[in-house]
């Protein structure tokens, strides 16, 4: 089997890491990264530690492995209690394939993880580059910061076809998160920069304490925080770029809406109030 | 040598190296974009007086722009980066900052860059922001009629300017006639510009003055009307001469629009094809007509 690279050259055949069995005991894998497997054989690899609960197993003891040296990663099975795959790398790409996990692709700082099914909480929280691509839906606290952290996302895109939890992009200092479902509650809080943009329903509380950055809704959304101005109907050319280039990736973005008026809040008061949320209002 | 009866003269244009910026400007159409770009290109024909030479290379489709909208191209050319800086934050800021619904991008994505949206947005007196994708960053300036969006840098890179040829024609008429259909076909090319008005130029200089403080004067051995008093280079019936001036991102893309220029001169009523040949006190770069026309 082989993986092709965004340019659609073929690449080497990738480490395939399949689970052994399902199992409901958390499984913290945040040796599942290219960083961790290049320069290594697969011995060495299936010798990589892993916690299976509260207990430390290597790699192999949890799942079977084979391939050849390559910074591209395909990793299949139930997942659903496999956490940290992807924890801080910086190059190559992992596919997983089905349910995942929390906090994967937590603190990336490069490369590309994709997930072909759904990401459970904490997904890309504190990432610091690279791309996280998630096909499903993904949980609370996407690309947002740990308890305790007053900065969060810093650099990086994530990128959810489905639906995405609470908190998304909370604490977010750079970079871009993009939904094209509907999103829960407090989307951007406390945001210091950085653009979130939601193709679906944006909902409640959306940018409460923001201080900078930008919320951008294409679709229909809750009433705002009254912590929020309205300053001007505008066509923002930045949006238009952005989106162009979510095209080029192959994000099937309706780009009648890119092109169309936004309804400009700046807020909130409560914080810096630099922040924007941009809502769709129509065609010009 | 001869095309169409058009003698090519056995010489070369010298050209010397220069540095290059590639810029992209759009608007929310090609009408609002090319009068940005115009503007912004103006008074830019000869590095001697103008500080820069610069001209519109292309228009863009709205699918090749980075933000979707109808685009022009503008290609700039000074003689080192620090006066390009100059020059795209004069251009950039006065020109097409204050043309309605413009932005403008970075167009070469070359190593070495220059702050200029990066400076151009204290403009926005606290009020800019700014948007980071795949490490560029864009500044969004407020303007009255909503925003302004600038890179922060634009690139530089190793260009030649000073391609040329002259046509010598049996009269004027037909010497515009034929620098007009090669400027037509040469603005084709992409990676060129033609910076004199209307890509022609008829004030051709040599190097060197009689007077002090004068360092280039009119290439009095092409001046027609002077023929007897200097060492003219006119050959017999010649009674006009137009020039073309290329500058270009690179020497290949020059000798092609060289080759499409003189393709396209060769017309009734022109005698030769000659070019402006300083016995290399000029520059590095030699574009021999011959050979690029063989």
């Amino acid at each position: 089997m082989t993986l092709q690279n965004r340019n659609g050259d073929k690449e080497a055949s990738p480490i395939t890491l399949r689970l052994k069995e399902p199992t409901s005991i958390p499984i913290e894998a945040d040796t599942v990264s290219p960083d961790h497997f290049i320069g290594r054989s697969l011995k060495d690899i299936a010798a990589l530690p892993v916690y299976f609960g509260r207990r430390k197993r290597n790699l192999g003891d949890v799942f079977h492995i084979e391939g050849e040296e390559s910074d591209q990663v395909i990793v299949e099975g139930d997942l659903a209690h496999v956490k940290k795959i992807g924890y801080g790398m910086t190059r190559g790409r992992i596919v997983i394939r089905g349910n995942v996990g929390q906090h994967t692709g937590a603190c990336m700082r490069g490369g590309e993880i994709i997930v072909e099914g759904h990401v459970a909480d904490r997904a890309g929280i504190h990432m610091e580059g690279g791309r996280l691509w998630i096909k499903g839906n993904a949980g609370h606290l996407l690309g947002a910061a740990y308890p305790g952290e007053r900065r969060g996302v810093n650099r990086g895109v994530i990128i959810v076809e489905g639906n995405v939890g609470s908190e998304t992009g909370a604490f977010m200092r750079r970079g871009l998160i993009v939904v094209m479902g509907d999103t829960g509650e407090f989307v951007g809080a406390r945001m210091i920069a950085g653009s979130v943009f939601v193709f679906g329903h944006l909902g409640k509380r959306a940018g409460a304490g923001m201080k900078r950055g930008s919320i951008v809704a294409f679709g229909a959304c809750e009433p705002l925080l009254p912590t929020y101005r309205f300053e001007s109907v505008f066509q923002p050319v930045f949006i238009r770029v952005f989106v162009n280039r979510l095209r080029q990736w192959g994000l099937p973005v309706n780009i009648e809406r890119t092109e169309g008026l936004f309804r400009r809040y700046s807020g909130d008061i409560t914080a810096l109030g630099k922040g924007e949320i941009l809502i769709y209002d129509s065609n010009e | 040598m001869r095309i169409n009866g058009v003698e090519i003269e056995d010489t070369f244009a010298e050209a010397f190296g220069m540095q290059a910026a590639k810029v992209i400007i759009t608007a929310v159409n090609e009408r609002w974009a090319a009068i940005a770009a115009q503007t912004a290109t103006g008074f830019a024909t000869s590095i001697i007086g103008c500080g820069c030479e610069a001209g519109i290379d292309m228009v863009l489709p709205p699918e090749q722009t980075p933000d979707g909208r109808p685009g022009v191209v503008a290609l700039f050319f000074t003689t080192s980066s620090k006066d390009m800086e100059k020059q795209l934050i004069s251009r950039l800021g006065q020109c097409v900052m204050t043309s309605p619904t413009s932005a403008c991008y970075d167009g070469l994505g070359s190593e070495i860059k220059l702050k200029i949206g990066g400076k151009l947005r204290f403009f926005g007196d606290g009020f800019q922001g700014s948007k980071l994708i795949e490490g560029r960053r864009f500044w969004r300036v407020p303007m009255m009629d909503g925003e302004f969006v600038v890179e922060e840098s634009f690139s530089v890179c190793k260009a030649v300017g000073g391609g040329n040829f002259f046509i010598l024609a049996e009269t004027l008429k037909a010497a515009l006639s034929a620098a007009e259909a090669a400027v037509e076909a040469m603005r084709k090319v992409p990676g060129v510009i033609m910076p004199f008005p209307g890509g022609i130029v008829r004030s051709g200089s040599k190097i060197g003055s009689k007077y002090k403080g004068q360092h280039v004067s009119v290439n009095t051995a092409y001046c027609p009307t002077i023929r007897n008093q200097t060492e003219s280079e006119l050959p017999e019936g010649v009674n006009a001469v137009l020039e073309i001036v290329i500058d270009g991102l690179d020497e290949a893309v020059i000798s092609e629009t060289t080759r499409v220029g003189i393709l396209s001169a060769c017309q009734p009523g022109v005698v030769r094809i000659s070019a402006g040949n300083y016995g290399g006190k000029l520059g590095p770069y030699r574009f021999h007509l011959r050979k690029i026309m063989g």
